[in-house]
């Protein structure tokens, strides 16, 4: 068994911990992590509640690989009904704190309530207590987890947190973990403030010993990492360039959104990508970036760590900035730079930091402020009203709100409700580039077409990881597929949903299946786990995983309306590259996704489909 | 021939599947809080160093050692703690300057690292070659040849 078999439910309210056995039924059916949490999730709050009230639940959840020698077995994530989307949410993350639960002997934790002050829970082994956090409420993700450290005189303990953006309930908020890494979407960190919970810290020393077959597990494991390694992509390309590779082949496709998705193709791409950051900066003769780094148990290590240029008008005077710090990953480079104009890479390298300092997703912080710069352009927002000029490009301004935002100061509070809800408050919803209140991602869906169809069709609001089409549409993995047709996209992204809902159950990293298929995974996931584990099963249980989702959103009060994109995609031509003239052809896959899935025309599944699936 | 581990942090990761691999090999169970060798992270300089026992040749830990727990593996040279001989006294612990015996609470015995008999499974489990099980008498082979390949061999005639 890969899993421990404990979660343990912690009641805010009530303050206490109460440990609880894992309900085993339902590992059978879900595997664990994004599955497994989210059944439980579906179990037990009401689908219309408020995100953001005490009876929202939020869970911490790890999958059955997580915390073993499974390469990229660090993943955790966080399920809750999202803060920015009102729809399921699941933010995953890496780093070290996922194993660490694991090896506290826990599988997951369900925070329920909201505690009458701030607090933050300890867990030590099968020791679980609720802390007062009333000297770390105000503190960045960065000192709280140095100040837990110096508290119980432990330089081990693992931390996620929130920083200032959960504490003041920005939408778009994210937890934290390991100064670096995050659960960014969906808002879960704007969940985790509204409970008064500051922070987890985790010091496990039980490891893993529940693996059904060592030397199976041992053997399969050790054949997935010889498929990682000799992969030009997750061998070569990742460990080199990180995934900011993305940012000059995206570009060249027509297919990187530019100025809140006016432009396809970015004139100053080349100076915030992979390479600029291998290049020596002419201020100091140092390159922006330091090194590559690996989350927990991770043998492609994609990771970046970067230092700033310390004569940067950002930093100039803040040392504080001037260590090595993470970033920049292809998603926050396009989302504070492109997506606003700014070609800075040091601005760029700044505010990502600030996101992580403060615990805020740079992709839905960035691209609301480029639907801000948009509102600026038309002259419905002024100078005056934002405090300070913001046109596209503006490294300034940019470098400016992300303080402003994650602090709710001025108009930063606007910018902290996302796009779609600051483009209504001013008129212009359309100018959102969202999906379910989601900010878009870093591919546009004119240049790949396929990732319309993934985007609208989301569980979480816009989002690239719920189904990389990328992956074959630009990258030809497992299959080249033509990115300018709608051509056999609805099975293509069906199929990647089912089997990305699957990775995420098991506890591995979704950039694994640039080389592995679910066949590479299977054979660690039975070896890891009791019970039958086949390619069958497996590729039932990620159906299951999404048809389950997909029913929580429609209970929760979504429709098919929003499985749609912003006119501008469909009626918008882009303007340059090799899908100029092209608009998203979402009108046409749509429907025959739904046939597809085994859903009815409102996108409703069929009794057949949940029968088959078990739900 | 006699072999040594040899670390290059320039090459870490920080994947920790050395620590994995170690507490497996030496507990039957995934628990890098058992690892013999550590991987620290020096967050603000980007850097990953892994750090584990270097088998001093007149080592620290055996000469303290009161009642003759820690002795020489001959085959590969580790000094390797005899368990059922330790009592858990803790004297190595103090007396190694590097800090790689440790205590461990549960068992009241010490741990280091013992080579894994000739076959260190930190050093199969790394995905970068950050460690390296290699000659004892040549650990300084890669670095010399690095300098050698840059020494300046061109031609000065003419």
């Amino acid at each position: 068994m890969g899993w421990n078999r404990k979660v343990l439910r912690v009641n805010l309210t009530a303050g206490t911990c109460t440990p609880e056995p894992l309900n085993m039924a339902w590992a059978n059916d879900y595997l664990g992590s994004r599955g497994l949490a989210s059944k439980y999730l579906v179990e037990e709050i009401d689908p219309k509640v408020d995100p953001l009230s005490p009876d929202n639940k939020m869970i911490m959840a790890t999958g059955p690989l997580t915390g073993t020698m499974a390469s990229t077995g660090g993943r955790y994530t966080v399920v809750t009904k999202g803060a920015l989307t009102n729809a399921i949410a699941c933010s995953n993350s890496g780093g070290y704190f996922g194993a660490e639960m694991k090896f506290a002997g826990w599988d997951m934790v369900v925070f329920e309530g909201k505690s009458p002050k701030p607090v933050y829970l300890y867990l030590e082994n099968d020791k679980a207590e609720l802390r007062c956090a009333a000297h770390l409420w105000g503190k960045t993700c960065w000192e709280t987890e140095e100040t837990i450290k110096a508290s119980h005189q432990d330089p081990q303990i693992k931390v996620s947190s929130i920083g200032a953006a959960g504490e003041n309930q920005v939408l778009f908020a994210c937890i934290v973990n390991d100064l670096h890494r995050a659960a960014g979407r969906s808002g879960v960190g704007a969940v985790m403030g509204s409970k008064n919970l500051k922070a987890v810290a985790i010091r496990g020393t039980k490891g893993v010993s529940g693996i059904k077959d060592f030397p199976a597990f041992l053997q399969a494991t050790q054949a997935g990492k010889k498929v990682l390694a000799d992969n030009a992509v997750t061998g070569q390309g990742l460990p080199k360039y990180g995934t900011q590779v993305l940012m000059n082949v995206i570009n060249e496709m027509g297919a990187l959104p530019t100025r809140n998705h006016r432009d396809v193709q970015f004139e100053e791409a080349g100076k915030i990508s992979a390479e600029a950051m291998h290049e020596k900066r002419p201020t100091d003769g140092k390159a922006h970036l330091v090194t590559n780094a690996a989350c927990f148990g991770c043998t492609i290590a994609c990771g970046r760590i970067s230092k700033i240029d310390e004569t940067h008008f950002s930093v100039k005077n803040s040392p504080k900035y001037w260590g090595a710090s993470g970033g920049l990953e292809y998603e926050a480079a396009w989302a504070l730079g492109a997506a606003n104009g700014v070609g800075d890479l040091e601005a760029l390298h700044y505010a990502n930091m600030l996101c992580n300092e403060h615990g805020m997703d740079p992709i839905s912080f960035g691209a609301t402020v480029g639907a801000a710069m948009e509102l600026y352009d038309l002259g419905i927002l002024t100078k005056e009203q934002i405090g300070l000029e913001a046109q596209f490009g503006s490294a300034e301004a940019l470098c400016k709100l992300v303080e402003m935002t994650a602090h709710g100061e001025g108009f930063g509070k606007e910018l902290g409700m996302g796009s779609a809800r600051m483009c209504a408050k001013y008129g212009k919803p359309e100018l959102s580039m969202s999906v379910k209140g989601q900010e878009f991602p870093a591919y546009d869906s004119r240049g790949i077409q396929g990732m319309g169809l993934t985007y609208a069709t989301s569980n979480r609001g816009a989002c690239h990881l719920r189904s990389y089409t990328v992956a074959s549409e630009v990258l030809g993995i497992p299959v080249k597929t033509d990115p300018l047709t709608t051509d056999g996209k609805p099975e293509l992204v069906k199929a990647f949903q089912d089997a990305t809902s699957v990775f995420d159950a098991a506890g591995i990293c979704i950039f694994t299946s640039f080389a592995w298929t679910l066949a590479d995974v299977q054979p660690q996931v039975q070896a890891a786990c009791e019970g039958d584990w086949s390619m069958d099963k497996l590729n039932l249980v990620g159906e299951r995983i999404w048809n389950m989702e997909r029913q929580f959103n429609l209970a929760a009060g979504l429709t098919a309306a929003d499985d749609d994109l912003p006119p501008r995609l469909k009626t918008e031509p882009a303007k340059t590259g090799p899908a100029k003239g092209l608009v998203n052809g979402i009108d046409k896959m749509k429907p025959e996704y739904y046939k597809i899935r085994g859903w009815d025309s409102n996108g409703v599944p069929d009794k057949a489909t949940l029968d088959r699936l078990g739900l | 021939m006699q072999k040594s581990l040899h670390i290059d942090p320039a090459k870490c990761t920080g994947c920790l599947q050395c620590e994995m691999a170690c507490s497996y090999e030496h507990t039957g169970v995934i628990n890098p809080a058992k690892s013999r060798i550590k991987v620290f992270n020096f967050e603000h300089e980007g850097r990953k160093v892994p750090y584990t026992c270097t088998q001093c040749a007149d080592a620290w830990c055996m000469n303290a050692c009161p009642v003759e727990a820690i002795v020489i593996d001959v085959a590969t040279g580790a000094k390797i703690v005899k368990e059922a001989t330790c009592v858990g006294c803790k004297v190595c612990t103090i007396a190694c300057p590097f800090g790689t015996v440790n205590y461990m609470a549960d068992v009241g015995k010490v741990q280091k690292c013992d080579l894994c008999a000739g076959d260190p499974k930190c050093v199969s489990a790394c995905p970068t070659a950050a460690i390296t099980y290699v000659d004892a008498d040549w650990t300084g082979l890669d670095r010399m040849r690095a300098w050698a390949a840059k020494a300046n061999t061109a031609s000065v005639s003419a």
